[in-house]
């Protein structure tokens, strides 16, 4: 049955050749990256390169967001608390200069050795550091400063305090905030797109993917786990619901794919950081203008055209 | 294996156990005391054990006959059916997955929704079927609870949520995990318009659905014993190696923890939806 949907996704598929990724790129030797990238975009990626892209966004040394921070942002100042019990931080909220411009941040934060790691409790954020976003968010839109968020997280904790201080309101209450905002938001995932806790700071009127992240449901692991009944199928379970970053683009989900330098961000976080910090100020340059009113809008109707639907 | 100087945590393996034995026992035999019933009784009952008052799982179209006003219910958007946009394959085909819930079911996919009245009140009811692949929330979900929020809005009616899901729909992908902002703006608007919702959480709601629009009620109520937890206790004890508590995630502990705003016992759903239409309906 060549349904409405598959109709519908025929035209976002044919929209991708005109489409304007990374004009913001200024590196010599990126349109020939471009050239690459917008054919790899016309084929489908095979599963092998999905996984890859799973491999790359997990890989140890790949730059967190206060890598990014350091690089992108002049004279950050961060947040810490939530103002109601603790300072998570696996989440990290601040303000800081971009191109000129206080903007405020808020990112999901890995460590990386053993020690950073347990800090940072893996990136997996309590209800707390959702609320700390909350907070971020709220002194964004009251100040008028842009929102930049970046999403790394495996998803939100999944554990017994993590329950009982809300941990599903906290996403949703995160989501509905980012609805609200009046200010310019702008959401990078950068590393591992993971479930309600990554989509919780994500609802933004422009969301970039670097070319190597992944965002997704449900962990490939937890994906097989549930059905294939074996967590050691994950690279099958990934090719399955591709969390890839040019399927993600296919299906509307996310407005541009950043680059990476060869081989990954790992490889040189320095240009990572410069493509990176391009495309986000061209992704703010192309909001700013709005009236707030109509931004707002045009944000929640983005969302509202997100599914693909068939009828009996 | 236990090694000799290996201690060998069986925590929770020995929690999760005894819940593993009873492999599928009849759906109408209660997990609570063991007392079996036939369905005629249970009916009577609304699917409450009369010994021990446990809460038999109520599929969409008894829910909506056990709160709507009789002949007051009129469904809307019936055709949507999701799509297999991925191409999905685990170890059968999306499309004979659904294939089989419609069939099972009568249902088009795990949400019926419309409009309606309950003790005379105007309202418009959208309600989520567990049964049709564990209630999980894809496109379909997504789209057909938007509309009701529009249509809330549109009407000025408040909305009454019903929600009973494992959480997102995997076989969707992405686009499964983008109804919850999808609802989430929805209901924003909704607000905006000072249109209510009443959100009620019956067994199970988790993951996805909790995370997005369950949450978000003007008044968020939950069936006695419900679980209503993000990630459910299996991946918990997994993941943390915690030891649960008895009554991890269900509506009484959130409740004592204050994310809901009460427990209602089936019998009382009805009146005490009827009550709060009363309180946010229409100056008299």
């Amino acid at each position: 049955m060549p349904s409405e949907a598959e109709i519908r996704l025929r035209q976002r598929l044919s929209k991708l050749a005109g489409m304007k990724l990374l004009r913001g790129t200024k590196l010599s030797g990126e349109l020939e990256r471009l050239q690459d990238q917008l054919e790899h975009l016309q084929g489908e990626p095979s599963a092998e390169e999905i996984w890859r892209s799973v491999e790359l966004a997990r890989h140890q040394d790949r730059p967190y967001t206060l890598d990014y921070v350091e690089r992108i942002l002049d004279d950050f100042f961060e947040l810490h608390g939530d103002r109601a019990r603790a300072d998570d931080r696996a989440l990290v909220t601040g303000i800081g200069k971009l191109d000129g411009r206080s903007v405020v941040l808020v990112g999901h934060q890995k460590g990386r050795d053993l020690k950073e790691r347990t800090k940072r409790n893996f990136g997996m954020a309590y209800p707390e550091g959702y609320r700390k976003a909350i907070r971020a968010m709220a002194l964004a839109d009251r100040h008028g400063f842009p929102l930049v968020t970046m999403v790394d997280t495996p998803g939100a904790y999944p554990g017994v305090a993590a329950e009982q201080h809300g941990q599903g309101g906290a996403i949703a209450r995160s989501q509905a905030a980012m609805a609200r905002l009046s200010v310019p938001t702008v959401a990078c995932v950068i590393g591992e797109g993971g479930s309600g806790g990554a989509v919780a700071i994500a609802v933004a009127d422009r969301v970039l993917m670097q070319e190597n992240a992944i965002y997704s449901v449900i962990s490939p692991e937890g994906c097989a786990a549930i059905l294939w009944r074996d967590a050691g199928e994950a690279q099958k379970a990934a090719a399955a619901f591709k969390p890839d970053a040019p399927h993600c683009l296919e299906l509307g989900v996310i407005d541009a794919i950043v680059p990476e330098p060869e081989g990954g961000a790992h490889e040189d976080p320095d240009s990572a950081a410069h493509m990176l910090e391009a495309a986000i100020v061209e992704a703010l340059s192309e909001i700013e203008s709005l009236d707030p009113e109509e931004r707002r809008t045009e944000r929640r109707a983005k969302y509202r055209r997100m599914g693909v639907l068939a009828f009996a | 294996m236990a090694s000799e100087q290996g201690r060998v945590d069986v925590s929770v393996e020995s929690k999760q156990a005894p819940d593993a034995v009873p492999a599928k026992s009849h759906p109408n035999t209660c997990p609570g005391c063991g007392s079996h019933y036939r369905d005629d009784e249970l009916e009577r009952t609304l699917r409450v054990c009369p010994q021990c008052g446990h809460h038999f799982p109520v599929g969409a179209r008894d829910r909506i006959e056990q709160l709507a006003d009789p002949e007051s219910f009129v469904e809307e958007d019936e055709d949507l059916r999701s799509a297999d946009v991925l191409g999905f394959f685990d170890l059968r085909p999306y499309t004979e997955r659904l294939a089989e819930a419609e069939i099972e079911t009568g249902l088009g996919d795990a949400i019926v929704a419309g409009s309606a009245s309950i003790e005379n009140e105007p309202c418009r009811l959208a309600v989520m079927d567990f049964a049709f692949m564990g209630g999980s929330m894809g496109s379909v979900v997504g789209e057909k609870f938007v509309r009701a929020c529009e249509r809330a809005a549109e009407n000025r009616v408040p909305l009454v949520s019903i929600a009973a899901s494992g959480g997102a729909r995997m076989q969707e992908g992405i686009l499964a995990l983008m109804q919850l902002p999808k609802t989430v703006c929805a209901i924003e608007d909704l607000h905006e318009a000072k249109g209510a919702l009443f959100s009620v959480l019956t067994h199970p709601t988790t993951g996805g659905v909790l995370a997005s629009f369950a949450s978000l009620g003007d008044v968020v109520l939950a069936e006695p014993g419900a679980l209503m937890s993000f990630a459910g206790p299996r991946v918990v004890a997994q993941t943390t190696r915690e030891k649960l508590p008895d009554d991890f995630g269900l509506a009484e502990s959130n409740y004592r923890f204050g994310h809901i705003d009460a427990i209602v016992p089936r019998d009382e759903l009805r009146p005490t939806l009827g009550r709060l239409l009363r309180l946010f309906g229409a100056e008299q």
